[in-house]
């Protein structure tokens, strides 16, 4: 189980992991992402590897979780 | 310069308050601090089998046990700090200001008994700039401990800027460690906190009072007090429409209606704010709600940081709310966009509710706007906010219905009853 973790300290609000990723991650209206929290599904996996590390702000991590929610 | 109100005396064997201040009626009363003498073995196991048998859990608004923070600590190897966290941000708290002030060294006693058991080699002291009274005490107490040789590791006073999350415990090590008050982004909350490679372990400074006592006569007495499940004494600040503000000591599990009857409300209240600016009013029909964590929790509220607020029936709660929706906007540590931009978007939207001045997306807005900002910093700072928003949209419910049609109450725009660093009157839009 993978999921997206956002450091909200590092994050500018750049907002490319959007573009990216909608099915995981939209804007506030603030433009600062809200990740659904929901497991990634297998076929996302690439392109949130590629969000986190095309993020200007690095601000992205994915997580392996054990178990999964 | 903070005030520091009254203690409101207690009774019961088990008490952190009412104990003499200067070391020599310290140590007469209560006997010095069971510390381990050289060359003891098996001390530290019998201190933390004593602490776990108490169920003492943190006092500093998380509420967690107070032996498994020991452990982890621990963990993190020799030469840590034990950091006493006397920051008591919260603007309507001086639990911690009176216990530093009136029973320094059984705060100290509880910092030394950590260290003694997880290795540490320094005591370090937080106390807000500007706070000059507790400071005071604080140094008198530490130089009469140095002077007769009761303090095994060394004890020192620093003084962090007076913010409302300067206190949180990762901008506190931080601070500690460079000067920067902010808080740390920790996904993994379990780790233990650092300053450059050593441990810290940071305790608020009543957690410390309790160890202190709780070392001294076993967690019988202190479990005597409060509920099975949350066991022991806190305590708590009232304040609001009260006759006698102050510092009570309670047993956990105390009604909360009975909490507030100790400082003598001027009226019967029309609901009470518990746990602080960032936890939550209590409707009349929870009065009677046990202040212990499992009780708060299951009617939406915390304990937070003891602090008991009484609102008299002819305060508007919505513009209470929206003043501390305000102030919790201005000490946002500036980090985090959604708490930097989403707190003075729900402060202004609750102020417009509170005014009357409803435009027809305001409720949908501000309730979008509270989901979204929620869980969204990297401290809980933003989430203690939208918690106190939240419990006003539904304790004040019949206010918000009559706002929304734009009939504000009649005392929308009378002086606060709740206490702020700076006078509370500019709700500016």
């Amino acid at each position: 189980m993978i999921r997206i973790l956002i450091d909200p300290v590092a994050c500018d609000a750049y907002g490319y992991c959007a573009e990216l990723l909608p099915e995981a991650i939209t804007l506030d209206e603030w433009g600062y992402p809200i990740v659904d929290g929901k497991p990634l599904p297998p076929e996302l996996v690439d392109t949130a590897r590629r969000a986190a590390r095309d993020c200007p702000r690095r601000a992205i991590t994915l997580r392996e979780r054990k178990g999964g929610r | 310069m903070h005030s520091v109100s009254e203690a409101i005396p207690t009774t019961g064997r088990y008490r952190l308050l009412g104990h003499p201040t200067d070391l020599a009626g310290h140590v007469a009363t209560l006997g010095p601090a069971p510390l381990p003498s050289a060359g003891a073995r098996g001390w530290r196991e019998a201190f933390v089998s004593v602490l776990e048998a108490s169920g003492l859990a943190g006092r500093g608004g998380a509420g967690f046990p107070a032996a498994i923070k020991l452990a982890v600590a621990h963990a993190a190897g020799r030469g840590g700090t034990i950091l006493v966290n006397a920051m008591e941000g919260e603007p309507a708290s001086d639990k911690d200001k009176l216990l530093l002030i009136r029973s320094p060294h059984l705060v100290l006693d509880g910092a030394q008994l950590l260290a003694a058991a997880s290795s540490a080699q320094r005591v370090t002291v937080c106390v807000p700039g500007g706070r000059e009274q507790v400071a005071s005490a604080v140094s008198t107490a530490m130089a009469e401990r140095a002077a007769a040789r009761c303090a095994p590791v060394q004890e020192v006073m620093v003084r962090p800027p007076d913010r409302f999350v300067a206190g949180e415990e990762s901008a506190l090590a931080r601070w500690v460690e460079s000067g920067h008050s902010l808080p740390s982004f920790r996904p993994d909350k379990g780790t233990a906190l650092r300053i450059g490679r050593k441990g810290v372990l940071v305790h608020n400074a009543e957690t410390l009072a309790h160890i202190a006592m709780i070392a001294r006569t076993g967690p019988d007495a202190f479990r005597s007090h409060g509920l099975v499940e949350d066991p022991g004494t806190s305590l708590v600040t009232i304040s609001g429409a009260v006759e006698h503000p102050g510092v009570v000591e309670v047993d956990r599990g105390t009604p909360l209606i009975d909490i507030a009857n100790r400082a003598t409300p001027t009226g019967a209240p029309q609901a009470l704010l518990v746990g602080g600016y960032g936890g939550s009013w209590v409707d009349p029909v929870h009065f009677t709600t046990p202040y212990a964590s499992l009780s708060l929790r299951a009617i939406g509220a915390t304990a937070g940081v003891g602090i008991v607020i009484v609102l008299s029936q002819d305060a508007c709660g919505l513009m209470e709310s929206a003043r501390i929706a305000h102030y919790m906007a201005g000490q946002s540590a500036g980090q985090c966009g959604p708490c930097v931009y989403g707190l003075p978007a729900i402060a202004d939207d609750v102020t417009r509710l509170a005014r009357g001045q409803v435009d027809h997306g305001l409720m949908a807005r501000l309730e979008r706007r509270l989901r979204e900002v929620d869980g969204r910093g990297a401290c809980r700072h933003p989430d203690g906010a939208v918690n106190l928003v939240r419990s006003a949209l539904g304790v004040f419910a019949t206010d918000v219905a009559a706002h929304v049609h734009g009939a504000p109450c009649p005392h929308w725009n009378r002086p606060s009853q709740l206490r702020f660093p700076q006078p509370a009157t500019a709700v500016s839009r």
